[in-house]
């Protein structure tokens, strides 16, 4: 019988401090989140300096529940993978470091993964993966369509030219007078309302998997500039739901066809957004007759955490990829390029 | 008893290792190079070079700021968790401290380092060594560098600056404090890890887990966060 294998998994690219251990790349023994977004709340938005700074005041402590929680050892641990990038630089920064202290002091291996890597591979915690494979990665910095043929390569076959899906949410939100984070308020109002409003969708030249969601963004301040500027009333459930409607619809209409297009066996929905009602829903009557299995992480492997980036380590262990003490944060990593670099 | 000190506070990034009475080594650079690539790296070369193992350290010293904020948390971070990890005991040491102790051991006077804060302002304290020992008589603080050289002005004796930002404040020093200031050499003004170890070796160790760095400043958001409850009372 061969041992198992255990990963160490780090993620402080944003307002979490997360930390966990899986064993055999699927099998989830801690997943610790401390999350900063109480707060973050009283600004409006994450502030990099303060989350750098909640980060320093979390991490040992957030590393040693994961290990009480998972009853292991750091001896026992067969490598430490840590979000490289992308992310906010100094919170990022906090993650490597404590990686990199971890792997020299206890002699362990290190790997760096890519963020949006991590995203995708939370699904592998829920269904093992089949390839080829589409990922649908939805979140307040991403949207993007990767498709994969096999463990380890991304290709990014769309993104986003603007606005992410979950920035265009918030800044929506804004305008409404939502409390931050806005994306839960307007699912959450959309299913209250009907979409009444005609809001545009932008489908870019024929054939582009690409997305851009500045023009819906501005064309959602339009209709409550020009109602407050007549005296009208603006319905928020109704305009939640149009918004929300124009935005699934151009996810959901894209991804159905690189799904035809690339002859995909799987379709993994990936990212903070894909805690969204609306999008789980519509994905799951878009995909429900067909060959082709949809799979959705339940809500808390969908936003950040470290299960997801350990399950992606646990995959780039096999292959051998290891990273050096020199591992630096990068804001702007590929995954494309980090794939290459590290294949 | 070996002690490993890591200081990534401001430019120079220094790592010391010290057994017993003995400095094994140390690893300076002045250099604005990025601190999260390489000091790791420097910590694996000097412990090898000294052949020293991970696990025969007993103690973590780091310095705490004042300094960047950046290179303060990389330092703290891996302190942090290096000590965690290693089951050791970490204490911290005012990087300020540091650089007094390195330039002024024998100075017969005050001692007034400092690292520039922009816009006209050091981090700054006041201190002494007696009985070789290094005295605190004024707290790290930020201040501009013309009020400071007033407060100073009061004091009876001789006052040693030691900043690798001197040329940024000299003149405006000199002005207030004439004579009575006195500014280090050149090879003095590198912090010395291996004075942060000795400084460190003997403090009481910290409760690790809320250790943080002594950032002296608030952050930008929390100062405007502020001042717009005040103006809303
Ligand atoms: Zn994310």
């Amino acid at each position: 019988m061969t041992k198992d294998q255990l990963i160490m998994g780090i993620e402080t690219s944003c307002d979490e401090t997360a930390v966990a251990i899986i064993k055999n790349g699927r099998e989830i023994l801690a997943n610790i989140v401390a999350s900063q977004i109480e707060s973050h709340k009283r600004f409006g938005g994450v502030v990099p300096e303060i989350a750098s700074r909640h980060h320093v005041e979390q991490i040992t402590l957030v590393l040693e529940e994961a290990l009480s929680q998972a009853k292991v050892d750091m001896k026992e641990l067969d490598a430490i993978a840590v979000t490289a990038g992308p992310g906010l630089v100094g919170a990022l920064l906090i993650g490597v470091n404590a990686a990199k202290a971890l792997a020299f002091a206890n002699n362990i291996p290190l790997i760096g993964v890519h963020h949006i890597a991590g995203h995708i591979y939370a699904n592998r915690l829920v269904a093992e993966m089949k390839f080829p494979l589409l990922a649908l990665v939805v979140s307040g910095g991403h949207t993007e369509l990767v498709y994969m043929k096999e463990h380890g390569y991304f290709e990014v076959i769309g993104e986003t030219r603007d606005d992410a899906a979950g920035e265009a949410y918030d800044k929506v939100a804004r305008t409404l007078n939502l409390p931050y984070p806005g994306g839960p308020h307007i699912d959450r109002l959309a299913h209250e309302g009907k979409a009444t409003i005609k809001l545009p969708r932008a489908w870019l030249e024929e054939g582009s998997y690409d997305f851009s969601f500045s023009g819906l963004k501005s064309a959602v301040i339009n209709v409550v500039h020009n109602a407050q500027q007549r005296g009208g009333e603006i319905v928020p459930e109704e305009l939640a739901a149009s918004f929300q409607e124009s935005v699934i619809d151009v996810l959901v209409t894209k991804t159905q066809k690189a799904v035809k297009e690339y002859g995909v066996k799987q379709v993994l929905l990936a990212g903070g957004v894909a805690a969204n009602k609306g999008l789980r829903a519509k994905l799951s009557a878009v995909f429900a007759d067909s060959d082709v299995e949809l799979v959705i992480p339940p809500l808390s492997l969908c936003t950040d955490n470290a299960a997801m980036i350990a399950a992606a380590g646990s995959v780039m262990y096999e292959k051998g990829q290891r990273a050096g003490l020199t591992l630096n944060g990068d804001p702007g990593l590929e995954i494309t390029i980090h794939n290459q670099n590290r294949g | 008893m070996k002690v490993l000190s890591i200081d990534t506070s401001n430019n120079v990034l220094g790592i010391g290792l010290l057994d017993g009475n003995m400095v094994l080594g140390e690893y300076i650079s002045n250099i604005k190079k990025n601190h999260s690539v390489r000091v790791m790296p420097a910590i694996q070369t000097l412990m090898e070079e000294c052949n020293v193992k991970p696990d025969e350290l007993s103690k973590i010293v780091v310095a705490e700021g004042p300094g960047s904020y950046t290179g303060v948390r990389i330092g703290v971070t891996i302190a942090k968790t290096m000590a965690w990890t290693l089951k050791i005991p970490l204490s911290g040491v005012s990087s300020l401290q540091v650089a007094a102790a390195s330039a002024g051991r024998y100075f017969n006077g005050f001692l007034a380092p400092f690292f520039d804060a922009r816009r006209g302002q050091i981090y700054t304290g006041l201190y002494k060594f007696e009985n070789k020992r290094l005295e605190v008589l004024k707290d790290d603080r930020l201040v501009m560098s013309a009020d400071w050289g007033k407060t100073l002005n009061n004091l009876d004796s001789n006052i040693l600056f030691m900043s690798n930002d001197l040329a940024l404040h000299e003149e405006v020093l000199k002005q207030e404090l004439g004579s009575k200031a006195i500014f280090a050499e050149i090879t003095e003004l590198n912090p010395r890890p291996a004075e942060l170890g000795l400084l460190g070796r003997d403090k009481e160790a910290v409760d690790l887990h809320t250790f943080v760095p002594n950032y002296i400043r608030l952050a930008e958001a929390e100062t405007n966060w502020l001042k717009a409850q005040q103006n809303n009372k």
